[in-house]
């Protein structure tokens, strides 16, 4: 294996780390807030991925303007789900909640596919993403150049709404103790849908720039990316943007490399995350960046 | 066992089972009858999921694993050497289990068995996390399981999958099973190891406090009812003839969360009621897949639909009634007898 396959492997995997870090995001700010892991955000990846697809395919729309209605529809999807399916299980047990999510994961995968059918749909890629460029004889795809910066792009605006913003500090206040914030007069539910709006149009962001990798989208899409952010989410220490970030990439570039190195395990590459995830869990179970948030409350 | 009132009402009611089985044998259709071997594999499974969900108050999703590892096993067990050299032709089976043939009850349990000793083994990292860690754990476990049968040709014939499986299973083969594992598990909640199970998923601090060892107890729960889901597994396998890796997905994990909510988490006799209605009620949701005429409106058929039904029906139970139909309370003689002298008195 020479330099240039490994450099363009590594590109390769940077790109598939930073989809995996865009869905993490969303896995551990739900979880911080309200101690949910929120089944359905994977599904919520496949929903934005068939928004844009509907907005280039069917009503014909500039692409950047089907992507922006996509994202925003899927921020919107998030939210209600949030307020019909999560809201009146908040003072329930965790595991009541759980299940629920695992339903609403259900329900959207399944009226997916019968609005869209199981057949899967050719995603539309703009030329704009399509194409490579060549440095010095080393090809690289542009979608796997554009989707680290655009990911990054929008890594730093969500740490500057966090950290700069009063709604950032309520977010982040939610997550050390919940019932302290509502005495303090902040409108929990407001949060907590931006919580949800931010999760989702991250994961349907994410969503769309896999398509354009992969092009070819179904209503099950979403399962496997999703439980590898999950892994991902885990991996970084949970409740903590930065650590998802982080966990995404070293999921996506360790997938890849793995697969390159030994083509042999090819096979095992989906297996792969959740042999990490339990790694993590037996050894470290606050993952890189995480404080222990079961115990960080008493 | 004592010869008291409630043993011997039990064993007639075990009685009165049988000979419905037998009824339904020879009376109903043989549609009606797959329906319902359908249904007490299910019950099987669904038990052995709610002793680990509801009574120890361990969320896993790890069932299609447990199922998938179980139908494997056995199926290899009871295929012929000569089935088996024709099926594999990728790559041919490895030597000693091409030649290893038995006949169903030995294959069974041995499925059983090599289930529960994965369910063992993955317990040990699985029971490090609480919650809803836990589930995501197990529903990894499960993918990987499938992953893993996928790949290893020479053992499972990779995506192709293993035909023509012996029927042997039959309706008796799957009442006799479900009576075993009902007994068994309703044992192990009705003794000490149940009420320590039980005082786990109340409250694991307090457990602890109290002296009683929860990763060991988590283990029963998890052994036991991935020794039952193992033989379930077996015998759905002899029942449907051909298994690959795409036959046990999540969705038959879902399908048993539903029937153990919609029974109460924490209640067998809630799981047996609610399994009848689930299978039974799936069957006749089929209606909305197929085209209907209405008053001479044509309404084409959408495949698909009854997921939809069945994932709104499992968000508003946990919305709206979150103990199910029984909660965690079960039916017992002693409380039916007390409520017929309450009406006397």
């Amino acid at each position: 294996m020479n330099l240039t396959i490994v450099l363009q492997q590594l590109v390769n995997g940077i790109s598939l780390g930073s989809l995996y870090g865009l869905v993490a995001i969303g896995y551990t700010m739900v979880y911080g807030v309200i101690r949910l892991i929120n089944f359905a955000h994977g599904d919520i990846m496949m929903v934005g991925m068939y928004f844009a697809f509907t907005g280039i395919a069917m009503l014909f729309l500039p692409w950047w303007a089907a992507f922006l209605l996509s994202m925003l529809a899927s921020a919107l999807v998030g939210v209600i789900i949030d307020r019909v399916a999560y809201k009146p299980l908040r003072n329930a047990s965790r595991i009541s909640a759980l299940i629920t999510a695992i339903g609403v994961s259900f329900f959207l995968e399944n009226s997916f596919l019968v609005i869209y059918g199981g057949v899967p749909k050719a995603f539309p890629v703009p030329s704009v993403f399509g194409g490579a460029i060549n440095i010095h004889g080393v090809i690289f795809p542009n979608i796997a150049i554009i989707t680290p910066i655009v990911a990054m792009v929008f890594l730093m605006i969500l740490l500057f709404i966090l950290h700069k913003t009063k709604y950032g500090m309520a977010m982040r206040a939610l997550s050390f103790d919940f019932e302290t914030v509502r005495i303090m007069g902040v409108n929990v539910d407001l949060v907590i849908s931006m919580v949800f709006a931010i999760g989702s149009f991250l994961a349907a962001l994410s969503g769309i720039f896999w398509a354009m990798r992969y092009p070819a989208i179904n209503p099950l899409i979403g399962i496997m990316p999703g439980l590898k952010a999950f892994a991902a989410a885990v991996l970084g220490g949970i409740g903590s943007v930065t650590g998802a970030a982080i966990g995404g990439f070293i999921i996506g570039i360790s997938e890849i490399l793995v697969v390159a190195l030994f083509p042999s395990l090819a096979g095992y590459k989906d297996a792969f995350a959740f042999l990490f995830l339990i790694f993590v869990l037996l050894f470290k179970p606050t993952g890189i960046m995480g404080e222990d948030l079961e115990r960080g409350r008493f | 066992m004592k010869l008291d009132r409630n043993n011997i009402l039990t064993a007639l009611s075990i009685a009165l089972f049988f000979l419905f089985v037998w009824w339904a044998n020879h009376h109903l259709t043989s549609y009606a009858v797959r329906i319902w071997e359908d249904t007490l594999i299910f019950l099987m499974l669904s038990a052995g999921y709610n002793l680990i969900n509801g009574v120890t108050g361990q969320f896993s999703l790890e069932p299609n694993g447990f199922v998938a590892i179980g139908a494997y096993v056995t199926a290899i067990l009871i295929l012929t050497p000569a089935q088996k050299e024709s099926m594999f032709i990728i790559e041919p089976m490895v030597p000693w289990l091409a030649n290893l043939h038995m006949s169903f009850l030995p294959a069974l349990i041995i499925g059983g068995i090599v289930t529960a000793i994965v369910g063992f083994l993955l317990g040990f990292p699985v029971f490090r996390v609480r919650g809803d860690y836990l589930a995501i754990v197990t529903l990894g476990f499960g993918l990987t399981i499938r992953v893993v049968s996928n790949n290893t040709i020479t053992i499972t014939n990779g995506s192709l999958g293993l035909k023509g499986i012996p029927t042997y299973t039959n309706i008796w083969w799957c009442a006799v099973w479900v009576v075993i594992a009902m007994i068994v598990i309703m044992r192990i909640v009705d003794s000490a190891f149940g009420r320590a199970m039980k005082a786990i998923r109340d409250d694991e601090d307090a457990a602890i406090a109290m002296g009683i060892n929860t990763l060991w107890m988590k283990q029963i729960a998890f052994v036991t009812a991935a020794f039952f889901e193992g033989v379930g597994g077996g015998l759905l396998a002899s029942l449907i003839t051909i298994i690959s890796p795409t036959v046990f997905t999540f969705f038959l994990t879902f399908e048993l969360l539903i029937i153990i909510v919609v029974g109460g988490l924490g209640s067998m006799t809630g799981t047996a009621i609610a399994t009848v209605l689930v299978v039974w009620g799936s069957e006749l949701l089929r209606v909305v897949e197929q085209p209907m005429n209405i008053f001479g409106l044509h309404i084409p058929g959408i495949p698909g639909m009854r997921m939809v039904v069945f994932s709104i029906l499992l968000i508003v139970i946990m919305i709206f009634a979150r103990e199910g139909i029984m909660g965690q309370k079960e039916f017992s003689w002693d409380w039916l007898f007390n409520k017929f002298k309450g009406k006397r008195a």
